[in-house]
């Protein structure tokens, strides 16, 4: 498979994800400008990703810009037709922003941004340290739409202590329900706050991200 | 209008200078050529009270690329065809009046001076100084710099990965601002601040300049407002999502090979960027000031010449390929026009709709050129009497010691610092390894080899008040400690030098000595200074502010897994203190803060035996011996073997020296130690390879703390305090109590 890392200006995190992909996961990755609307090269096999930063500064509200791109056109195209997106941070806000997954992401409950680890649990009861890097990363959705979330198993990552108990303490931004990372009912779109890509790296003393990347996006590969 | 002395004076020229001018362009000049002088000529830019003393410092070799002062920022060698380019500057004045932009553009402003060069800034630091915590006034600065610092640096993308706080009374009304840059660039792909080549166009990239920060580098007259720009914001508007575009288009267009030179626009705006690359070059330019994209109308050449609009930048290209510069700007929606350009005859000419509103020597503007510099006066300041009069016998060894480490460790300038970092992001970049693995200097990746670099900010401004020569020789020698500690080779330095006003002996007497000392350590650890920056007159009708000489300091570490690391690591290993452990309180945070005790002199401190520790520290690192390595500061040994314990949870029992206070043993500053472990195996082989002086004193525990054989509690309870003093001094409701604790 291959990925695609959209480049919005402001982004911050594209090279990171892109480093990530190729030099920790040995992934073939290439750099979409946002500007550009060709996704021709793109099977539904592939991966599109929205990084993280602040799209067109994000002045207005995040991600409100960049879901009006060229690219996340493409995207949008992209992934109706199955294809697979990964949005993290300012690419998951952008996700919501598009409509691409329900609900929003608000400022964060203490009004500050914050950068520091946190602990996120998946459906399989796996705990991953992870950094979380945001000034609006309260996940919020009307009950309905969180009821319907958690039915259909479309919650992939909640906020947790080391032990993997949901407290409001392991909670870095007063998400609903410790919401951390969704996916859409079709399984092809993820958003998730937390930044798995800067926890793909031995030097950087931290390699859970590698799994979140491989689990989430490249099962089926794995599989084959 | 009538140019004489007195409007010479509004823009804060002396009549003497006004005379240099008049005999250097042989004539009086205009308005907008005084304003020119007055902006190039400030102290900030012409270094006129400082350059003096700057020059003894040492200020090439080593690895040194460029030497000192001759780019916008240091540039070093550290191998596999790479450079660092590194600096520091200070944005006190405006953060004094508004916190939040005042921080914001220190931030923006540095990251400039660095790609700026055709480096990728990796790495931004910190130096912040405020008053007591406990005031309103100071919690309005501190959340209002942090929030301008992390707004900037958070959107621009670059990881604050390091820095330091302390909180004195000196501090009250002129906070300090200290930011740091550090970036990556390739051998053979920087860019001068040089214009060169007759008929080279001169181009302008970057936002439209408006009428904010005019004058922000020389003159706030109150005449000149009044008369001309009443509503004027006196500090500059930050924008980083513009930067951040900024920065990529600008290592794009590098690419190009059409760049000749190029310079940000900082300090006194146009006239700045044009005087120095011009001079620099030997060349002039035509500039048609009209074609200046402006965001305000109507604005005047004084004015245009002057403004201090932020994320701009100069650039001379080669002549026939403008548009591919263009075109690389376009790409990132940024405006690039050309404005004038390069000529032979040394002269800047400032045309205005075709008419020449200003014409100058380019070189009579600049430091190094026409700018004057002058000898100032200073006499040894009469506190220093206050301070050799100190006697530690009047301080009686209290009897609850753990008392008082519960006090030192929820000190604003000891406790942890968390509330801050976390609201600055620390690890995009994915370069910052100290996120995970704590170091005492930070250890960042330099991507695409296996080398680290080691940074760091450090300045303890209470020893240089007590000894401004010995305690700028402790700065630096903190700082190489720091680096030394965390595995990496000190390489050298960038000084941020923050003292009052420079026309007052005394505080001019603090300037020099500092100097001194500075130049001694540097040559001492061979880290040659490469730049900085100088901020005076951080002063009110109370006084000066404490002299504040901070020191950036950039190490290798050729092998980064090679990396030393802080906290302890397993139960049961051996603590060590290396170096003289001195039976010394002064200028302690103890002293200071829990003894009430204003003036002492700067603590116990030798040259050769700091230079002594630092070379056995590298060796044993190297060699495998040790466990952890932590250096002794503020707070003292006690403090430092808490700050090991707190990332693993794991306590330490340890017993004090005899002969020694026992105030001074775990609470004293005495410099040139560090606190290492060691495994139980590595006993023989480590003590048999130290040639300091050394002391076993404890062993590391699953989580209880001993001294002498007394409990003190359990390290979680020790973290919980330090992890939380400040928060709880900001908590409105919980401000009562803690200021009752202290």
């Amino acid at each position: 498979m291959k990925f695609g890392v959209v480049v919005f200006p402001g982004s911050n995190c594209d090279r990171d994800m892109f480093d990530a992909l190729k030099h920790d996961l040995g992934q073939d990755v290439t750099m979409l400008w946002h500007k550009d609307r060709d996704l021709s090269k793109f099977t539904t096999e592939d991966c599109i990703v929205l990084p993280g930063g602040f799209s067109y500064g994000d002045y207005l509200r995040c991600g409100a810009i960049a879901r009006f791109s060229p690219m996340m056109q493409s995207v949008i195209e992209f992934a109706n037709k199955g294809g697979k997106v990964f949005g993290v941070c300012n690419g998951f806000q952008i996700l919501c922003e598009s409509g691409l997954l329900p609900g929003a992401l608000l400022r964060n409950a203490n009004q500050q941004f914050v950068c520091k680890n946190v602990f996120i649990k998946n459906s399989s009861e796996e705990v991953f340290k992870i950094p979380v890097a945001h000034g609006e990363g309260r996940y919020y959705a009307d009950e309905q739409t969180l009821n319907e979330l958690e039915a259909n198993g479309q919650v992939i990552f909640r906020y947790c202590d080391e032990n993997g108990q949901f407290t409001k303490d392991s909670n870095p931004n007063g998400a609903t329900r410790n919401i951390a990372g969704i996916t859409n009912a079709q399984r092809n779109v993820f958003g998730m706050m937390p930044h798995p890509e800067r926890a793909c790296s031995d030097i950087l003393g931290n390699t859970d991200g590698r799994q979140i990347i491989e689990t989430l996006l490249m099962a089926k590969q794995l599989v084959h | 209008m009538e140019i004489t002395a007195k409007t010479a004076q509004q823009l804060r020229l002396t009549e003497e200078e006004f005379e240099l001018i008049k005999q250097k362009l042989g004539r009086t000049p205009n308005f907008n050529e005084l304003c020119a002088f007055s902006g190039m000529w400030s102290e900030h830019c012409s270094y006129k009270n400082s350059i003096k003393w700057l020059k003894t410092l040492p200020r090439e070799g080593g690895r040194m690329l460029v030497k000192a002062g001759e780019e916008n920022a240091g540039l070093m060698d550290i191998g596999d065809g790479l450079g660092v380019v590194f600096k520091i500057e200070s944005h006190n004045h405006p953060s004094a009046i508004e916190p939040f932009q005042g921080a914001a553009t220190g931030v923006g402003g540095i990251h400039r001076d660095i790609f700026t060069m055709g480096a990728r800034p990796i790495a931004s630091l910190n130096s912040l100084r405020f008053g007591k915590l406990e005031e309103d006034k100071t919690q309005h600065l501190l959340s209002g710099v942090v929030h301008g610092i992390g707004h900037y640096g958070n959107c621009f993308g670059v990881p604050t990965v390091g820095g330091e706080i302390y909180f004195d009374e000196s501090y009250h009304t002129n906070p300090l601002v200290n930011a740091m840059s550090v970036g990556i660039v390739k051998n053979g792909e920087t860019v001068s601040a040089t214009a060169l080549g007759k008929g080279n166009p001169v181009m302008f990239v970057g936002s439209a300049t408006g009428k904010d920060g005019i004058g922000g580098a020389s003159f706030a007259s109150a005449d000149i407002t009044a008369e001309s720009a009443q509503d004027l914001p006196a500090v500059q508007v930050g924008d980083p999502f513009q930067e951040k575009k900024l920065l990529e288009a600008c290592l794009e267009v590098i690419q190009t090979g059409a760049v000749v030179g190029m310079q940000d626009m900082g300090a006194a705006g146009i006239i700045c960027s044009t005087a120095e690359m011009s001079a620099k070059g030997g060349v002039g330019m035509r500039i048609d000031l009209d074609k200046v994209p402006t965001r305000q109308s109507e604005m005047k050449t004084w004015e245009l010449l002057l403004s201090e609009s932020q994320e701009r930048m100069l650039l001379v290209a080669e002549k026939g390929r403008e548009e591919e510069v263009k075109r690389v700007f376009e790409k990132w929606d940024l405006p690039c026009s050309v404005i004038g350009e390069v000529t032979e005859d040394g002269m800047l000419d400032f045309y205005m709709n075709g008419e020449l509103d200003a014409s100058l020597p380019a070189n009579e503007l600049v430091l190094g050129g026409g700018a004057p510099q002058y000898d100032r006066e200073y006499r040894e300041p009469k506190y220093l009497a206050e301070i050799a009069k100190f006697k530690p016998e009047s301080v009686a060894v209290p009897e609850d010691l753990k008392a008082i480490a519960e006090k030192i460790i929820a000190l604003p300038s000891i406790a942890s610092k968390r509330w801050i970092y976390t609201q600055y992001d620390s690890m995009v970049g994915t370069v910052n390894t100290s996120t995970n693995t704590p170091t005492d200097a930070a250890v960042v990746a330099v991507k695409g080899t296996t080398k680290g670099l080691a940074v760091t900010t450090d300045c303890n401004s209470r020893y240089v008040f007590a000894d401004p020569y010995k305690g700028t020789m402790i700065a630096v020698s903190e700082a190489a400690r720091n680096i030394v500690c965390s595995g990496g080779l000190p390489l050298g330095v960038t000084n941020c030098l923050n003292f009052g006003n420079p026309y007052d002996p005394e505080v001019y007497y603090q300037f020099v000595n500092a100097i001194k000392g500075m130049g001694e350590a540097c040559r001492r650890f061979d880290t040659p200074v490469t730049g900085g920056n100088v901020s005076f007159y951080n002063q009110n009708p109370d006084g000066p502010v404490n002299p504040t000489p901070t020191i950036g300091m950039v190490g290798l570490l050729e092998d980064i897994r090679e990396k030393m690391t802080l906290d302890f690591k397993e139960e049961g290993d051996i603590i060590y203190v290396l170096g003289n452990i001195t039976d010394d309180i002064n200028s302690s945070e103890y002293l200071h803060r829990v003894q009430g005790v204003k003036y002492s002199p700067a603590p116990h401190f030798e040259l050769e035996e700091e230079y002594a520790l630092q070379q056995q520290l590298a060796s044993l690192i190297k060699s495998k011996l040790v466990r952890s390595v932590h250096d002794v500061s503020e707070g003292g040994v006690y403090v430092t073997l808490c700050e090991s314990g707190f990332n693993r949870e794991l306590g330490f029992s340890v017993s004090t020296k005899g002969g020694i206070r026992k105030d001074a043993f775990l609470y004293g500053e005495g410099q040139s130690r560090a606190i290492v472990t060691v495994a139980l195996a590595n006993v023989q082989a480590f003590e048999a390879a130290l040639n300091i002086p050394f002391e076993k004193i404890g062993v590391v525990s699953s989580g209880e703390i001993a001294v002498d054989g007394d409990f003190w509690g359990t390290i979680d309870w020790w973290k919980d305090t330090y992890d939380t003093a400040i928060e709880n001094y900001l908590a409105k409701e919980d401000a009562g109590s803690a200021l009752t604790a202290i």
